[in-house]
């Protein structure tokens, strides 16, 4: 049998998710059995591939570039998981949105800038007016709260989508766990 | 002398319960170890039937029925748990995450929320309406406590138990609807009002909207359970 071919991407969030993810310790060489892991910011793959099984999305949409990334992303995936609080509801990222982007980004590179106050816009990506979660822009299959969601969570949910076992995700992690 | 207590018989989930008339559906529920959700009610509170997340079915009627305030009545039969009821339990949850601001990772109530908890009793995973981001106040201004209106989600438990326990009635409501707002005083900052510092809205408060500053993160699990007796209590004196 032909492993699963797994993807984990990390948008607008703290890296927490994939933090959680590698707390599986020894039950990832057991994944590994399972899955390859084809593309993730753990590995070398610079361009998203053309066939993933799985994909882990981690982080909210915030800006146009994450905007292009998750269109490409579900494109190219069979089933999209969004993973932890801020893809599925914007979660601290998405504090900024009762402010705006150009009040934020006026206090931190003008407001308490000593040297070079000018806000960065070349190379980094446009900010969207507010950050929000994946499934406002794409189709999501299988949602895993938590911030982060635990390692147990991620192996038993795991273990479930690889196997196709059945899965309650609300027995294994909520909000904020 | 014996009173005759007047009482009603009916089916609660195709179970057969008796109960005294004026009861309301939720508490016989209770007695009978039937579960019903609940958020706006608290017990040693007053029903307002608010947040109308304890609707039942009742056989004959087509419009549903806030279990909080709905007395029983002869020949009911109740239906507490059905997919349509899960569905409007699921909606209404998701429309109190969506209308203000609950981040629960960085809430202080995060772990000893009814909301949070309830959004996983009823297997909330996700909000599929848009976040309205509101941008809300937090007053600071008490000396023990603070509020913050982005965890409020207008259940009104502070405003009755500061009215009807406390007697100090500091806490009420200002404007309609989505624009609702818990004022202390006629608006005064909570720190200037009236407030006895009793501290027993902190304690009714079902989420992160008030809070002890003493207390941070899974330091602060909410004790309403001292209501009932104290009623009790001072009703036997």
């Amino acid at each position: 049998m032909s492993k699963l071919k797994l993807a984990t991407v990390w948008l607008d969030g703290c890296s927490g998710c994939h933090m959680s993810f590698l707390d599986m310790d020894e039950r990832l060489l057991a994944l590994a059995e399972l899955v390859d892991v084809v593309y993730s910011p753990i590995v070398d793959t610079k361009e998203f591939p053309d066939q993933v099984d799985i994909a882990l999305v981690e982080g909210a949409v915030a800006s146009v570039d994450d905007e292009k990334k998750i269109k490409k992303i579900r494109a190219h995936s069979k089933l999209l998981v969004a993973m932890g609080d801020c893809a599925i509801a914007g979660n601290v990222p998405s504090m900024r949105n009762p402010i705006g982007p150009t009040a934020i980004l006026e206090r931190a590179y003008i407001e308490n800038a000593d040297e070079q106050q000018q806000i960065p816009c070349i190379v980094v990506p446009q900010l969207l007016r507010t950050v929000r979660p994946i499934h406002e822009f794409v189709k999501v299959d299988v949602y895993l709260p938590g911030c982060p969601p635990s390692a147990d969570t991620f192996h038993t949910a795991l273990t479930a989508l690889v196997t196709g076992e059945p899965l309650d995700i609300p027995a294994l992690t909520r909000f904020g766990a | 002398m014996s009173a005759t207590v007047d009482v009603k018989t009916l089916v609660i989930d195709g179970e057969n319960v008796s109960a005294r008339a004026g009861q309301t559906i939720l508490e016989v529920a209770k007695e009978n170890g039937i579960e019903i959700p609940t958020l706006c009610h608290l017990d040693g509170l007053t029903d307002v039937g608010a947040c109308r997340l304890c609707m039942v079915e009742i056989k004959g009627l087509n419009k549903l029925l806030p279990a909080c305030v709905a007395t029983v009545e002869e020949g009911m039969e109740v239906t507490t748990k059905s997919e349509r009821l899960l569905k409007h339990r699921r909606t209404i949850l998701e429309m109190l995450f969506a209308e203000r601001n609950h981040i629960c990772s960085v809430c202080v109530a995060n772990g000893n929320c009814e909301l949070q908890a309830l959004a996983q009793s009823q297997g909330v995973t996700h909000v599929r309406l848009p976040y309205r981001n509101p941008e809300l106040t937090v007053d600071a201004s008490h000396e023990r406590f603070t509020a913050d209106h982005n965890r409020c989600i207008l259940c009104t438990r502070c405003v009755r138990v500061c009215a009807e326990v406390e007697g100090a009635h500091v806490w009420d409501l200002m404007g309609r609807g989505i624009d609702t707002m818990i004022i202390s005083d006629l608006h005064e900052n909570w720190g200037s009002s009236s407030c006895t510092r009793c501290g027993k809205c902190v304690q009714a408060c079902p989420t992160g909207a008030l809070f002890d500053k003493s207390k941070i993160g899974a330091d602060q699990p909410k004790n309403p359970d001292f209501l009932p007796y104290l009623n009790m209590m001072r009703e036997a004196q």
